[in-house]
């Protein structure tokens, strides 16, 4: 690695907003994540429980965050995440956020999440290291 | 993040810094919210640029009140903070928030969670909350406080607080950027020795007692009326007070403050208040927005507003340029060969750390006296 990617690598620092939107109260996914990307030298926005998609768009936009997480295991994905992008639209901010969704999604409604915008969706079962490279590597480039 | 990289680095034509500056300054002036929040970003990482940001938004400034809230983990800050926040915007006033939170010594990563207790102005844009973590790798947190502050302030926010974890020097000097300071003590926060001893009370303007429901709370607020009144000095007079002239009633000399009910002809010091609120609740926010109110006009009258900014600003300069010599020095200490190469000769003992430092500031001493001889 040469000098000059080092001290990029070193002088970035991601920005990232974990937010819970909807109705569901399981949030040990989102603490889990909140805590490695931490971990993994992210700075870390938490949302706190049962977030409107408003809210997230607001906190998203005041924190001017690379990466918004979304999760849900509500199932209402296709309701809430379509009304967040929306939101980031009007605000600008919808081209230079990372947007990935984490919870249970059927493969069906990953291909309707990809159109609306969001770039990856993480099930069950994905690892840590890999959620965490996806973002150094996709992290948008402002 | 990568602001500075983007437009910095990888294309280092000046003329797009510019326009990037001036396009952020003209969102922030028209009050976009994106805008803004990459203002905050830039003046975060400092990225290339961000000085001349901050500079084109200064003469923008100074209408807003500045309030301070700091106080140990857990002392409600945050939600006292959301209350405030409600309590302004049903008085119609526009309010930006900075939350300060610590960052992890080891990877730089943090948990930004300030933001969770903002329940009362959810989906409210008018509230500007701006997490902000203390970067310990960038250094200069409490520039980049006042900086977040000035952007704020130009953006056209009536009040702007800053939230920060009283943990030690580094926050007292963010604090420092305010008006008024308010300083939290939960109940319990052990005996009068201890309120003696710790640091961050002699900032104080104001003190919340919050959680004022638990037990303990009496005795809490009961301390603290002790400490204020003991008269010990200048400790006690918050790091606004006035110095007056007359001396202590018991003959004691009054060397930075006088008693805190003499001041006689002269604009009365400001006694510190204590108040006490259930910020859960909301109960005691009325009072406490009396207390702050109260505040600002005794800042106002004594005129220790004025000196309050002239000083405010008068540090501002000595930190930048400090923090500008010690970069060029930086970089005349890479120009001799490292800093390392510096202490192999001091550890062989073939120099000491004296002569190096003279070593190195050596051009900077010669070219100051040689301007001030043409002078």
């Amino acid at each position: 690695m040469s000098t000059e990617q080092e001290r990029e690598h070193e002088d970035r620092q991601i920005r990232c907003l974990v937010a819970k939107v909807g109705l569901d109260g399981h949030d040990r996914g989102a603490h889990v994540i909140a805590r490695a990307f931490r971990d993994a030298g992210f700075e870390v926005i938490y949302s706190g429980l049962h977030r409107s998609p408003d809210e997230v768009v607001q906190a998203a936009v005041q924190e001017d965050v690379d990466v918004l997480g979304i999760s849900i295991l509500s199932g209402a994905h296709n309701t809430l995440v379509p009304k967040i992008m929306d939101g980031l639209r009007e605000y600008g901010a919808l081209e230079d956020t990372l947007v990935l969704v984490g919870g249970i999604v059927p493969d069906d409604d990953k291909a309707t999440l990809r159109d609306e915008g969001v770039a990856e969706i993480f099930g069950p079962g994905a690892s840590m290291s890999e959620m965490i490279e996806y973002v150094r590597a996709n992290a948008p480039d402002r | 993040m990568t602001d500075g990289d983007a437009e910095g680095r990888s294309a280092p034509a000046v003329s797009t810094d510019q326009s990037a500056v001036e396009g952020l300054v003209e969102g922030v002036l028209a009050g976009e919210h994106r805008a803004l929040a990459r203002t905050i970003t830039k003046i975060e990482n400092r990225a290339p640029g961000y000085r001349d940001l901050v500079a084109a938004l200064h003469p923008h400034t100074g209408d807003a009140d500045v309030l301070g809230v700091t106080g140990s983990p857990g002392a409600g800050k945050s939600t006292l903070v959301d209350k405030l926040a409600k309590a302004y915007r049903d008085q119609g006033l526009t309010v930006g928030i900075i939350a300060i939170d610590p960052a992890s010594p080891y990877t730089g990563g943090a948990v930004l969670g300030d933001r969770i207790r903002m329940a009362s102005n959810v989906g409210d844009m008018d509230v500007f909350f701006r997490s902000m973590s203390a970067r310990g790798t960038l250094g200069g947190l409490s520039t980049a406080t006042t900086d977040a502050v000035t952007a704020l302030d130009a953006f056209g926010k009536d009040k702007v607080i800053v939230e920060t974890v009283g943990a030690g020097q580094n926050e007292i000097d963010i604090v420092r950027t305010a008006d008024t300071v308010a300083v939290l003590v939960p109940p319990g926060s052990g005996d009068d020795v201890q309120m003696l001893k710790a640091g961050i009370l002699e900032i104080a303007d104001l003190f919340v007692v919050n959680k004022a429901d638990l037990e303990g709370a009496d005795r809490t607020v009961q301390e603290l009326r002790e400490m204020l009144h003991m008269g010990s000095g200048a400790s006690t007079g918050g790091h606004h007070g006035v110095s007056a002239d007359a001396p202590g009633a018991n003959g004691e000399q009054a060397s930075d403050e006088g008693e805190l009910d003499e001041g006689g002809s002269e604009p009365a010091d400001w006694d510190p208040r204590i108040v006490e609120t259930v910020a859960n609740t909301g109960e005691g926010v009325d009072d406490l927005l009396a207390a702050l109110d109260a505040h600002r006009e005794y800042l106002v009258a004594s005129g220790e507003l004025d000196q309050q900014v002239r000083d405010r600003y008068a540090a501002e300069v000595r930190t930048l340029l400090r923090e500008d010599v010690h970069a060029l020095l930086a970089e005349e200490i890479e120009n001799r060969g490292g800093i390392d190469a510096a202490v192999d000769r001091i550890v062989a003992r073939e120099t000491d750390p004296y002569t190096v430092a003279d070593e190195v500031i050596a051009p900077v001493v010669e070219c100051v006296r040689e301007r001030s001889e043409e002078d």
